[in-house]
């Protein structure tokens, strides 16, 4: 780098600062623990609040489980996006989360997906007369997309026939690999794995069909004291995140 | 008939070797380390291949032009430096891993091999615990069993110490008496080939130098071998009778007849003796009084001046001078004393005679080939 | 802990089916391996630097990664498939498949060992005896690298039993077809039953000591024999 450079990159430095504390409150940083399965959509709600806000946020991304192990192992994470209910419930009543401060921030939407465009007409058709060898499902004792999944083919009456053709996914994204690889024919994943994804064919699932899979989250107490964790939180309880939130796959909280 | 060539180049080196040996008896390729002696054998085993070779074997080819016959089609036995015994194996199915792979009837039988090798003992052995002597004649066994037309021995003897070395060279002579196979035998220990080669190939540099009988070479003046320190010459005769009174054994050697100490055997027997050129004096005239048994006419081939003030006189045994070849290495004054010339006759004292094997003849067994001269 | 026997059916299930999985692969591998680690010993050149790379890769990749592959070389449109006429994913045979590529250099790599620190000698002496290649191999070379051979299948069965991120990527957890212990002891660490998992794992953990002290102890004969 030559000198002049040098100097050119350190008053840019200096202006990005100025700008920052002529935010309307004092901007600070938060470090957010979210479930890996929001990744894209909280990448989109931290520009959107770093410019309403001024405030910055970091994310750590990871299982929900290896997330929450992190926290009572005294990791600095302000705020906690699970994928489930049951780890922001277990952070609040053993007392690492700010009681109260518990909410869904999303519910996830379960679908029946394939790679092939033809197998899937928008119903159930495809499930009931069975024309594939494997279907896809994520662990239904870990994985709440799976449970849902196994509640979707009782209520269809389907899972005792069906019983021979599951394969399991260690998780969500596994599951997604499965079905887009086409290993399994189709399968149950997750609405926010295929928003995007133009190709194939899907039956949205009737939400009355299944539990809704909550997304919980939680503000830790570590971050009870920093505004922007507290800001990160009504943030994501606001009508720009919920669109944001919505357009990725997820049905919006409360 | 075993008629050789190879040319090659082997890293920094060139070989370009060709000779023809006699078909039967042992001939050793002869010459210093590194001069592509055991590359030679390797390459009529088949274990190499030299691009440009061409080897006939009895009247069999085994390398000409494309033609490339693999070693395990040649009808060899091969017996390396290091015994290198099947270590998974028992001696006895060491033996008999080449017999059973053998083709054609058994030529070499197994209680003749076992018995001309001394092995019968070492069968439940295993192979870690023979002393490298044992092992190394187990090895011998192992590549005679396999019924070679060719025996291939790479210095068998040079990884043994002394006392090993002594154990086995008696079995070598008694398999040179009694199997007829040829022998090509690589060493750069010329005791070793002084006491068992009928054939020499002299080697040095990736060339053959000179090949040739054994008594031929070690007197040939144009040869190094005459210019060594400790020159010898070697003699093979027949015994012709043994006096048990005075330890005496009488040998016919072409030109004459020598006495010997100890009993050589039964009379026929074919023995080697080695008389160093040191152990020969000459003179004008037969010696009275006299300590030396051995006194007989020779004639002057030629003389070959050594440094140190020593000449190194080329002898022919007998009158007529068409006898065995003898070296004597007299001082060069005594030389110039007695005025001798070339041509002239001489009488040759033998200080000592000794069979080129020290060991005593083995009579506890008589080996077939002393069987058959003797009857 | 205490209720109940110390093994459920669905856990005999599954300690079966890993051994037999740890068996076939094994067997496969020392078919598969063997020719390979000969031919790797007496090879030289450019050829032989880069198929011994791609026996190592297993070594290096992340088990998933080799898993991703195979997952995708196993769909629907893979020339394999095409070649098989049949998906490999989520069967037995595909487990397999999986497996014998993934504890490759850990039976390739003893065996090639054993056979280069056999050097050439043997296999001329062989030849001088009139032993063929063929013949010298089964009857020299092979009993001469036996104890590599040995630590080779030993090593294969152990890493195969105790294989996780590529059976995850091509299983699918089919009880009985492919759902082996690793992922049977995930499963019930993942859904708290860890006195199940404490059964299996500590098994497992036993399994592979006894397994292992076995081997350098018929190791340490072996070569005691030859020595």
């Amino acid at each position: 780098m030559t000198f002049r450079r040098a100097i050119l990159r350190g008053s840019a430095a200096a202006l990005l600062v100025s700008f920052a504390f002529a935010a309307p409150s004092r901007a600070a940083p938060t470090l957010v623990a979210v479930a890996a399965n929001f990744t894209e959509a909280a990448n989109e709600i931290a520009a959107a609040f770093t410019a309403a806000t001024g405030h910055t946020v970091t994310y750590s991304f990871g299982p929900t489980g290896q997330l929450y192990t992190q926290i009572t192992q005294n990791a600095p994470f302000e705020v906690f996006l699970a994928a489930d209910q049951a780890r922001p419930e277990k952070a609040e009543a053993e007392g690492l989360a700010v009681p109260g401060s518990r909410f869904t921030y999303a519910v996830g939407q379960l679908v029946l997906w394939s790679a092939d465009a033809e197998l899937i007409d928008g119903s159930e058709a495809a499930l009931k007369t069975g024309g594939f060898t494997h279907v896809a499902i994520a662990t239904p004792e870990t994985a709440p997309y799976g449970a849902a999944a196994v509640e979707v083919m009782r209520a269809l009456g389907i899972h005792e026939a069906l019983a021979s053709k599951i394969v399991q996914g260690k998780s969500i994204s596994q599951t997604h690999q499965f079905v887009a690889t086409g290993n399994a024919e189709l399968g149950f994943v997750a609405l926010s794995q295929v928003v995007a994804d133009d190709a194939g064919s899907r039956w949205m699932i009737p939400q009355d069909l299944y539990t809704p899979i909550r997304q919980d989250a939680v503000l830790l107490k570590t971050g009870a004291e920093n505004e922007a964790a507290t800001a990160y939180v009504d943030f994501l309880k606001g009508p720009e995140a919920r669109a944001i939130i919505e357009k990725y796959g997820y049905a919006p909280g409360e | 008939m075993i008629g050789a060539a190879f040319r090659g180049r082997l890293g920094s080196f060139d070989l370009d070797t060709a000779f023809e040996v006699p078909g039967q008896g042992i001939t050793a390729l002869f010459g210093p380390s590194g001069c592509g002696k055991t590359t030679v054998l390797r390459a009529i085993a088949g274990l190499m291949r030299l691009p440009e070779g061409r080897l006939v074997v009895n009247g069999e080819t085994w390398q000409e032009g494309r033609r490339f016959v693999p070693p395990h089609r040649r009808a060899i036995g091969y017996v390396f430096q290091e015994a290198s015994l099947f270590p998974h194996l028992s001696v006895e199915s060491n033996l008999r891993f080449g017999l059973r792979r053998s083709r054609g009837a058994a030529r070499i039988g197994w209680d003749e091999v076992v018995d001309l090798l001394g092995i019968g003992p070492l069968f439940d052995r295993p192979t870690a615990m023979l002393s490298g002597g044992e092992r190394q004649r187990v090895a011998i066994g192992r590549a005679l069993l396999s019924q070679p037309q060719l025996l291939l021995m790479d210095e068998p003897l040079s990884a043994l110490d002394r006392f090993s070395k002594d154990e086995i060279l008696p079995y070598l002579e008694r398999l040179h008496a009694s199997l007829s196979i040829p022998v090509i035998y690589v060493s750069h220990d010329i005791a070793e080939v002084e006491r068992l080669a009928d054939t020499l190939v002299l080697m040095g540099g990736g060339r053959v130098r000179a090949a040739g009988p054994i008594a031929a070479m070690l007197a040939d003046p144009a040869l190094p071998l005459i210019r060594m320190p400790q020159p010898a010459a070697v003699i093979d005769g027949a015994v012709v009778s043994t006096d048990p009174v005075y330890g005496l054994s009488e040998v016919e050697v072409p030109g004459g007849r020598l006495v010997v100490p100890g009993d050589l055997g039964p009379r026929g027997m074919r023995r080697r003796l080695r008389i160093p050129a040191s152990d020969v004096s000459l003179g004008r005239h037969a010696p009275l009084d006299t300590t030396i048994l051995n006194a007989l006419p020779a004639r002057i081939q030629g003389a070959e001046p050594e440094p140190g003030h020593q000449v190194t006189v080329r002898l022919a045994l007998g009158a007529d001078g068409q006898g065995a070849a003898l070296l004597a290495r007299v001082s060069r004054k005594s030389w110039d004393r007695l005025n001798l010339r070339e041509g002239e006759l001489v009488v040759a004292r033998l200080k000592a005679v000794a069979l080129a094997d020290p060991a005593p003849p083995l009579s506890t067994r008589v080996t077939p080939a002393a069987r058959t001269a003797t009857s | 802990m205490a209720e109940g026997p110390l093994l459920d059916a669905a856990m005999v299930e599954t300690i079966i089916l890993t051994l037999k999985l740890a068996g076939v692969t094994t067997v496969v591998l020392l078919l598969v391996g063997t020719p390979l680690a000969w031919w790797l010993s007496r090879a030289g050149g450019l050829w032989k630097e880069v198929v011994a790379t791609i026996v190592a890769l297993p070594i290096v990749l992340p088990p998933t990664v080799l898993g991703f592959y195979l997952l995708i070389a196993m769909g629907p449109n893979s020339p394999l498939t095409a070649l098989l006429g049949r998906k490999l994913s989520f069967t037995f045979e595909g487990l397999v498949v999986g497996s014998v590529i993934y504890s490759m250099p850990f039976v390739v790599n003893p065996i090639r060992n054993a056979f280069e620190a056999m050097g050439p000698r043997p296999m001329e002496v062989a030849a001088t005896l009139r032993a063929a290649p063929l013949d010298a191999f089964f009857t020299v070379a092979l009993p001469l690298a036996l104890p590599g051979i040995f630590t080779g299948a030993i090593l294969g069965f152990a890493h195969t039993v105790g294989e996780f991120g590529v059976i995850l990527m091509i299983g699918g957890g089919i009880p009985g077809e492919t759902k082996v212990l690793s992922v049977t002891i995930f499963d019930y660490v993942e859904t708290l039953q860890w006195g199940k998992a404490h059964i299996l794992a500590g098994g497992m953990l036993a399994m592979s000591f006894v397994v292992i002290l076995a081997m350098m102890l018929v190791e340490r004969r072996l070569n005691r024999a030859r020595q």
